[in-house]
């Protein structure tokens, strides 16, 4: 059991840091640049996100197990997935205007835009493709959740002061955000190597 | 853009390229363009993908526009997508090995492209199939054109090769060829078309 945890531990670690979906894999960008202007925004994302993340996970994974695998269609696996995320949202974008209109009117927006996240799919292939057990994808989709969040919080933070600064014309807006990552993900290959599974 | 039946098929292809370029003007579906772009081989064939499914959607939405209810439309256009995604991705895996190995996650995810949905909602549901087929070629290659640009700026100087041959026998600057590299090169290239565009006056600003 020991031993367990410590695996899982390091699946958290990993997924959020050393190969963090934003700075390694570069997925959900369109949302990273879009969603990361004011630190308030990009909180809501955050949250939202990670939610979202945890639950598609866990479905896909029962879906893929239990249906797909006894029928032998894994080869649509891509149709399916992409099925089971936009139910989802739009499930949980119906449930949560019913049960708590205060959340939805804060998170709803976000919750329209997760839809087109490619991390949100590509977690569910990615599970898949690594054979990880139902414990695990839900640790890993928690760690890509949890370094999802963390890229999006370090680039609002700049960002809200890069606008006080002297950009040079050609640079303004997306370019400075690009080279601003490029950075982060410098800074982030400093966690390369602190684990590998 | 409205339904016009007098814009030219070569002018689809241009806008597709210049003027509505998906990377470098729309800013969107930016994942792959730094993900698959440190070889340009691999960037080329993500490119040729690309083409490939916009163009069958493109095809498929418009042939189909009368029968799709247009309160179900979006999920049977990513039903349509993502149907096309699957027959590119099992046909590269069968085709290209070597470079599916490098792009095959960003293959699958094809089909969370936001341009792909916006071009059948916004141009092949509402026109007719021919100048469908146009569009989808134009923006195809756009994203097509882009993909080469970045990826031969990012092999060239990162790795001091093209299409794997040496060229000066060292490596320039490393750092484009690292994960981090990507996003400087396509910040520089963005940087670099907005300056383009505000010295030669074409309207509009990447960003």
């Amino acid at each position: 059991m020991g031993a367990e945890l410590t695996k899982l531990f390091e699946l958290v670690i990993s997924s959020s840091l050393v190969n963090n979906f934003v700075f390694t894999w570069f997925l959900g960008l369109c949302i990273y640049f879009g969603v990361s202007k004011k630190m308030e925004t990009a909180i809501g994302m955050s949250v939202t996100f990670t939610a979202v993340m945890m639950i598609s996970a866990a479905v896909s994974w029962l879906v893929f197990n239990y249906i797909m695998v006894p029928l032998g269609i894994e080869f649509l696996m891509i149709i399916v997935f992409i099925g089971v995320v936009a139910g989802l949202v739009q499930g949980s974008d119906t449930i949560m205007r019913k049960v708590s209109p205060v959340l939805y009117h804060k998170l709803g927006i976000y919750l329209a835009l997760i839809s087109t996240n490619c991390i949100i799919l590509a977690v569910p292939l990615m599970n898949v493709g690594n054979h990880y057990n139902f414990i695990e994808s839900m640790a890993f989709a928690l760690g890509s959740g949890l370094g999802f969040s963390l890229a999006m919080i370090i680039m609002a933070s700049i960002r809200e002061k890069i606008e006080l600064a002297d950009v040079p014309a050609p640079f303004r807006g997306l370019p400075m955000a690009f080279i601003i990552s490029g950075m982060i993900a410098l800074a982030f290959t400093g966690f390369s190597g602190l684990i590998t599974l | 853009m409205s339904a016009n039946d007098e814009i030219s098929n070569w002018e689809l292809i241009k806008n597709g390229i210049l003027k509505e370029n998906t990377i470098f003007k729309l800013a969107l579906s930016l994942c792959p363009a730094i993900a698959v772009t440190t070889k340009l081989k691999d960037g080329f064939f993500m490119g040729l993908a690309v083409v490939f499914v916009q163009v069958m959607v493109n095809l498929t939405v418009s042939a189909m526009r009368k029968f799709i209810h247009p309160r179900i439309r979006l999920p049977i256009f990513m039903l349509i997508i993502s149907g096309w995604v699957t027959i590119v991705n099992l046909l590269m895996d069968a085709l290209v090995p070597d470079v599916y190995k490098n792009v095959g996650l960003y293959i699958q995810l094809i089909v969370a492209f936001a341009s792909i949905l916006a071009r059948a909602e916004m141009f092949a549901s509402k026109n007719k199939v021919v100048p469908s087929m146009f569009d989808g070629i134009g923006m195809g290659l756009g994203f097509l054109v882009a993909l080469i640009f970045v990826s031969t700026f990012r092999e060239i100087v990162g790795n001091g090769s093209i299409l794997g041959y040496s060229l000066f026998g060292a490596k320039p600057l490393l750092i484009l060829v690292l994960p981090a590299g990507g996003f400087f090169a396509v910040g520089l290239l963005m940087a670099l078309f907005n300056w383009l565009y505000a010295r030669y006056g074409t309207r509009g600003h990447a960003g």
